[in-house]
């Protein structure tokens, strides 16, 4: 943690998923799940119930079919979810800008999930259960939620926090870089993380083929989707899309 | 009138006064160290070692905490003076190899995220800003265990309302938020919830 003000460096942590390599195959929603301690979900589960951070979704274009991994899109500008949070357990974080969800604070009252146009966010129904022996391979960087509250993708902050003591270790100032763990996993090298402020990153953010989903809301997502085939781009923007004005 | 309200005074003192010394001893229970430890015997002129020497922090910046007993071993192979507290040590722990089950003061919440470097080596706290004078201790102080949540004292604080009874050396959100605050180093709950 850095002191705020002028000689502070803060990070824009992004993510940009190249969905011509990404095949679909979900090894990003397992790393996710063990990385972050979300229990498998029970046999009565549905998808509302179930517990995800990461899904993929498939997109039927006609020709090959495309799969669009979604998580916390980390909104940038008006926050929704943040907003209309009563208990402000919902934090936009200046040094990281990642979105924060405190499970300390939450109520359960599921209207940030009401407000996600991403659908990012999923509710706890049931406290955690565990298969027998598992429970021991729990990651202790990041806590177990109970039930009650919502709970979404943080871009692994157990893994910036592990990443910020090694660098207070070392001495090191400044931004620390870190891999979440969706991105370390993809046996397609699809998923991409950086700084926004590392030009060479954003260069690639806003290359040509580069889009972000529901970008008419201007609520400013820092996950980036790229490919090369104009149909996939089609099929996402008519999505929901808003009239402004 | 006179009598009614010395009667209702003397009457809320004695609750009063056995509500306070009770309370402390329902909420909490004292659990015994595996072995009694003295600082003082170890560090400084008497023993001539560091702080460092036992609390040392790994290469991936974490901290280890209190040492293996690997360590203890390197020194007490064999009991050194002759006290029956080393003879115990070395029978009980070193001989057999079971490593001591020693109750840490300061254990924090699961969902707390405390970086000791980020504090000590960047930050430059001294030890004693929340572990007390510990390491000046001839003694183990009392461990103290809550018995509904699981923690120690010292993590819960001894402070139970507006009358600032606060005992040196406690660990509480609001001792971390006041020390952060004070440093303009507040950010976000996630900074320290994980």
């Amino acid at each position: 943690m850095r002191k705020l003000g002028a000689e502070t460096k803060t990070a824009r942590y992004a993510m940009l998923i190249d969905l011509d390599r990404c095949n679909g195959c979900g090894a990003c929603m397992v790393a996710c799940a063990v990385e972050n301690n979300v229990p498998p979900p029970q046999a009565s589960a549905t998808p509302r119930t179930g517990l995800n951070w990461l899904r993929v979704f498939r997109l039927k274009t006609g020709g090959r079919d495309a799969f669009i991994p979604v998580m916390c899109m980390q909104c940038e500008d008006e926050t929704p979810c943040q907003s209309v949070c009563p208990q402000k357990a919902v934090e936009f974080d200046p040094v990281t800008g990642i979105v924060g969800q405190i499970p300390e604070r939450c109520l359960g009252c599921r209207y940030c999930m009401a407000a996600c146009p991403y659908q990012a966010r999923v509710f706890n129904w049931r406290d955690p259960q565990w298969p027998a022996g598992m429970e021991k391979a729990l990651n202790p960087r990041v806590s177990v939620r109970q039930r009650g509250t919502v709970e979404k993708c943080n871009f692994c902050h157990g893994r910036w926090q592990a990443a910020l003591e090694k660098a207070a270790h070392d001495g090191e100032e400044g931004p620390v870089h870190y891999t979440p763990a969706c991105a370390e996993a993809c046996p397609a090298q699809a998923i991409r993380f950086g700084d926004l402020n590392d030009e060479e990153f954003a260069a690639a953010c806003h290359e040509q083929g580069v889009f972000r989903l529901l970008d008419t809301l201007g609520t400013g997502p820092k996950v980036f989707y790229r490919t090369s085939r104009a149909e996939v781009r089609e099929a996402t923007r008519g999505f929901g899309e808003v009239r402004r004005g | 009138m006179i009598r009614t309200g010395i009667l209702f005074l003397a009457g809320f003192s004695v609750a009063f006064s056995a509500g306070w010394w009770s309370m402390p001893r329902i909420l909490y229970r004292e659990e015994p160290q595996p072995v009694q430890f003295s600082h003082i015997a170890h560090v400084g002129e008497k023993g001539g070692m560091s702080c460092e020497d036992c609390h040392s922090f790994r290469v991936d910046g974490t901290f280890a905490g209190v040492p293996k007993l690997e360590s203890c071993a390197g020194c007490h192979s064999a009991p050194l003076g002759e006290t029956q507290a080393e003879k115990d040590f070395i029978a009980r722990f070193v001989e057999p190899g079971i490593e001591p089950q020693w109750k840490i003061y300061a254990r924090q919440p699961d969902n707390a995220w405390f970086p000791h470097s980020a504090h000590v080596q960047r930050g430059k706290v001294a030890c004693e800003k929340c572990h007390g004078d510990i390491g000046k201790s001839d003694r183990l102080p009392v461990y103290r265990v809550h018995r509904f949540t699981g923690y120690p004292e010292d993590v819960m604080g001894k402070r139970t309302g507006p009358l600032g009874l606060k005992r040196a050396g406690g660990m509480r959100m609001d001792d971390c938020v006041a020390c952060h605050r004070q440093n303009r180093l507040e950010h976000s709950c996630l900074d320290c919830h994980k």
